[in-house]
């Protein structure tokens, strides 16, 4: 019998530590060679660990939520014959827990390291099924789900052991709710009604609800925490909003919407925004950067790689269109679409989620008026797409109605002064109020 | 004579009263029951054990004289049956002895002590006894009413002579050429029918519109019928007058208001039984009544602390396994246990021909009750194991709340359905819904397939029909 240790493989590079997310295994458990052990997740992509043999589960090295550094084990696996011994050891006579030979377990670990590491590259190229940023299962706890109201007088419906258990704790069982079919009370309702009292068993009128539940953050969610609070810590924001007549761009848009050829995607704003931006930013390349505030340098990128805001359901994640200035219109709008999906299902790779230079984040039809979007850190700059409305605009004898859209903006303000801020946007104003000027060259 | 002391004292050893000691004394409570005349009660002695042993007679009788009319499709021949009645009334006795030695062995096995007389009252704790050697004082700390009930006389009929209750009519020895019977609720109808089956010309004579008035019409038409093939008079709106004079006839008063004399020799009364509240000494107690009954509530106990009614001197229905029930909770309120009155159902079965049984509510009752209702009906017509049985008359019927199909009642009308009641009862008391039933496995073939087909129908999926 042998035994094989799995650290935290090194999933990417840079990166010291991963976040344990998910176990699909526990104590005991009996896991075939390629079974996936757990999923952790670093920078918002999640990666699985299969195991690299046939074992049994003999201890599991961190919880869920837990930051587990690269090469800290994480799950020790009871092999059942000379297999155990893959990466060349013989471990038959190994006690179980034996520090005395490190060595042979830092050898053996580094084989399953690799094995995982190979793995892990096969799924990144193929992507070959759906891996989604889940929370964590917690474990089933009985939902307390009223039965809807009993009418006054009728009797609550339980089998005469449940009644009788009731009346014998003293419990009337017109106060219990009853999860079975036809509000039926089982015991299993009793036995909770027994452990948290009656707190929601009032079914009529409005009741207080001093439940709390304790919800923890982890996964993405806590990527998202902090990620926010060092944005926020770090960079003095300014917020910048201007308004931008969208009609001519809103009629160019549908009319290209129905001309064009069967192949090509439908364009939504978003990628006009984009190329926008693009010829923006060759007249401001400062604005297209990365500062490193701790060096104290500003990495201005030659190319233009716009992370999109994407709601997914497991929450925010920031999919990146690269070189958007190598892609014309429709380049851009397919590679938009295929990104967000990709994000949505949770299919989205490490490389695809890191390396933006500036932001576009926008809600659609739910983007509000006027929003104060948060810097992608270490991005100088985020362009916030607020909702399209028929507006009336004085046009200096008349009102007539115009599609209008706000954009509200928000720069690092140690690199970016209001005064290029505000040259920026009017730059990408004008450019989408008269948008052949997107197309053509100046 | 000693005077006994003891912890609980039961009065009447019927059902409720001799369940109620077993169980007492089965939890270790010193407990003394009482009782005038064997034990058994009204149930065993004159009432639902004899009463099924005349109406088993009467059916092997007559089935065996159908085969010998020659009319049967079964391909049997035989000759007309004879029939001894003092030899199946003796046979009855046997059962009954049995079962009274049964009960008595009952009662031993669990330590209780019997004293056989007339209890009688002399204040809330202390119960005097006339016994065969004299008079027995019993003091006890609790004291269960168990009374029972007797049949309720016409006083224009008192019993008597050619007017004869229950009790008598499970004792006669020979099956009059003609009897009457007043009342045609389910005792009537099936002593009743036991005589037609063993020849008698019966009629039954019915003060009300129809037939077994607490039960729906549907459930009594395959009775009806059965009552008619049998040549069994049925007058309703009827009323019954008096005995003529030569005592051989009943003047009746029909629904036209004519008066008629129904030549007979035998009048059996069983217009409904009585509360037995008198003769034990109530008047020394101050028990508040419910009408005719004792008063009391959903453990049993009654106004005076420390005495409990169960039975039929409680209410209706007046049905031996609802005082069993009542016994066994008041036994156990009584070892100190926490118990109440909890039942759901409390199924009543008649054992006419064909039987009936109803636990729950019927239609009407669910539609009163406020609640809407899906019903769902399937006929013994459609049921193999009914068919191969000659008897394709009646039905199973559930009734179940439409908005969460939790079954409120089931009635069913056939041969044998009287089996089925434990079924009925179970689901009910359970709480089941009508996909339970319909999703339980019915063994095939029985009649109880019928109830699952009945499930079935009312959710719109029923399979053989």
């Amino acid at each position: 019998m042998g035994e094989h240790l799995i650290k935290m493989p090194d999933v990417g590079e840079g990166i010291a530590e991963a976040e344990l997310v998910e176990w699909h295994v526990k104590v005991g458990d009996l896991v075939r060679e390629d079974a996936l052990l757990a999923a952790v997740m670093t920078d918002k992509a999640t990666v699985e660990i299969p195991s690299p043999v046939d074992g049994e589960v003999l201890w599991l090295g961190a919880d869920i939520g837990d930051v587990v550094a690269i090469g800290s084990p994480l799950i020790r696996l009871k092999t059942g014959d000379e297999e155990g011994a893959a990466s060349g050891h013989d471990t038959s006579d190994k006690a179980p827990e034996a520090p005395s030979r490190p060595k042979d377990i830092e050898a053996q670990a580094d084989g399953a390291v690799k094995t995982s590491e190979a793995v892990v590259e096969k799924q990144a190229r193929e992507a070959p099924r759906p891996q989604p940023v889940e929370a964590p299962q917690s474990p089933p706890v009985r939902v307390h789900r009223p039965s809807g109201p009993r009418m006054e007088g009728d009797k609550p419906v339980a089998s005469p052991a449940v009644r009788l258990r009731a009346h014998e704790a003293g419990i009337d069982l017109r106060q219990v709710p009853g999860t079975g079919p036809a509000g039926r009370i089982t015991h299993e309702d009793l036995d909770a009604f027994l452990t948290h009292g009656p707190q929601v068993a009032k079914a009529q009128g409005l009741v207080q609800d001093t439940s709390v539940q304790h919800v923890k953050v982890i996964g993405l969610r806590r990527k998202i925490a902090e990620k926010m609070a060092v944005a926020k810590s770090r960079i003095p924001h300014i917020t910048y909003v201007e308004e931008v007549d969208v009609t001519a761009l809103e009629d160019l848009r549908t009319t290209l919407n129905a001309t064009k050829r069967a192949d090509r995607p439908k364009l939504t704003l978003l990628p006009f925004l984009m190329r926008a931006m693009v010829k923006a930013i060759a007249d401001q390349p400062h604005l297209n950067a990365i500062y490193d505030d701790e060096a104290g340098v500003v990495h201005q990128h030659g190319g233009v790689h716009i992370g999109i805001a994407t709601q997914t359901g497991s929450g925010l994640m920031v999919p990146i269109v690269r070189h958007a200035e190598a892609r014309d219109i429709w380049d851009c709008a397919t590679e938009l679409t295929r990104l967000s999906e990709a994000a949505k299902a949770g299919l989205a790779t490490r490389e695809e989620l890191s390396g933006s230079t500036i932001t576009i984040t926008s809600l659609g039809a739910m983007g509000g008026i006027v929003t104060t979007p948060v810097i992608n850190y270490p991005e100088v700059a985020i362009i916030g797409v607020n909702k399209i409305m028929v507006r009336p605009v004085w046009d200096g004898s008349t009102f007539i109605p115009r599609k209008m859209m706000n954009l509200s903006s928000s720069f690092d303000h140690r690199i970016i002064d209001g005064w290029d801020a505000a040259v920026f946007v009017q730059r990408i104003k004008t450019l989408l109020e008269t948008p052949a000027m997107i197309f053509v060259e100046a | 004579m000693k005077d006994i002391s003891c912890k609980l004292l039961v009065i009447g050893a019927g059902p409720g009263g001799y369940v109620c000691a077993i169980r007492a004394g089965q939890l270790g409570i010193d407990t003394v029951i009482v009782e005038e005349r064997k034990p058994g009660g009204t149930c065993l002695n004159v009432g639902c054990i004899p009463s099924k042993a005349l109406i088993h007679a009467a059916e092997e009788y007559d089935r065996i004289a159908h085969l010998s009319s020659g009319k049967n499709p079964l391909g049997i021949t035989t000759t007309k049956p004879e029939l001894d009645l003092s030899q199946t009334i003796a046979w009855k006795d046997t059962i009954v002895g049995r079962l009274n030695s049964g009960v008595s062995g009952l009662l031993k096995r669990s330590k209780v002590k019997m004293v056989q007389g007339r209890a009688r009252f002399r204040d809330g704790k202390t119960v005097e006894v006339e016994t065969e050697t004299g008079r027995q004082i019993i003091r006890a700390e609790n004291v269960v009413i168990a009374t029972g009930s007797a049949p309720v006389e016409l006083p224009s009929l008192p019993f008597g002579g050619t007017v004869i209750s229950s009790t008598e009519a499970l004792s006669l020895t020979a099956v009059p050429e003609q009897l009457v019977v007043v009342g045609g609720g389910y005792i009537g109808l099936e002593l009743g029918t036991a005589f037609a089956k063993m020849g008698a010309k019966v009629t039954v004579v019915e003060a009300q519109a129809r037939i077994l008035p607490q039960y729906d019409a549907e459930l009594t038409r395959p009775v009806f019928k059965r009552l008619q093939a049998l040549g069994i008079d049925v007058m309703t709106r009827a009323k019954a007058k008096g005995v003529a004079k030569a005592g051989n006839a009943l003047l009746v008063e029909t629904e036209s208001g004519s008066e008629v004399s129904l030549a007979t020799d035998k009048i059996l009364v069983t217009i409904g039984r009585r509360p037995v509240t008198q003769g034990w000494g109530m008047e020394e107690l101050v028990l508040d009544m419910d009408g005719p009954f004792i008063r009391m509530d959903e453990k049993c106990q009654t106004s005076m602390r420390g005495i409990y009614a169960i039975g039929d001197v409680t209410g209706e229905p007046m049905l031996a396994h609802r005082a069993m029930a009542q016994g066994e909770m008041v036994a156990e309120i009584i070892a100190g246990h926490k118990r109440v009155w909890d039942k759901r159902a409390i199924p009543a079965v008649c054992f006419t021909d064909p039987e009936i049984v109803a636990v729950g509510l019927t239609p009407d009752e669910a539609q009163k009750s406020g609640s809407e209702a899906r019903i769902g009906h399937f006929p013994f017509s459609a049921n193999g194991r009914a068919m191969t049985k000659l008897g394709e008359e009646g039905f199973v019927r559930v009734v179940a709340r439409a908005d969460n199909h939790l079954l409120l009642g089931i009635q069913a009308v056939g041969q044998g359905v009287s089996e089925l009641s434990a079924a009925f009862g179970l689901a009910i008391e359970m709480g089941a819904r009508l996909e339970d039933i319909a999703g339980t496995i019915h063994a095939h073939p029985t009649q109880g397939e019928a109830f699952q087909e009945s499930a079935l129908k009312s959710l719109g999926r029923e399979l053989h029909i």
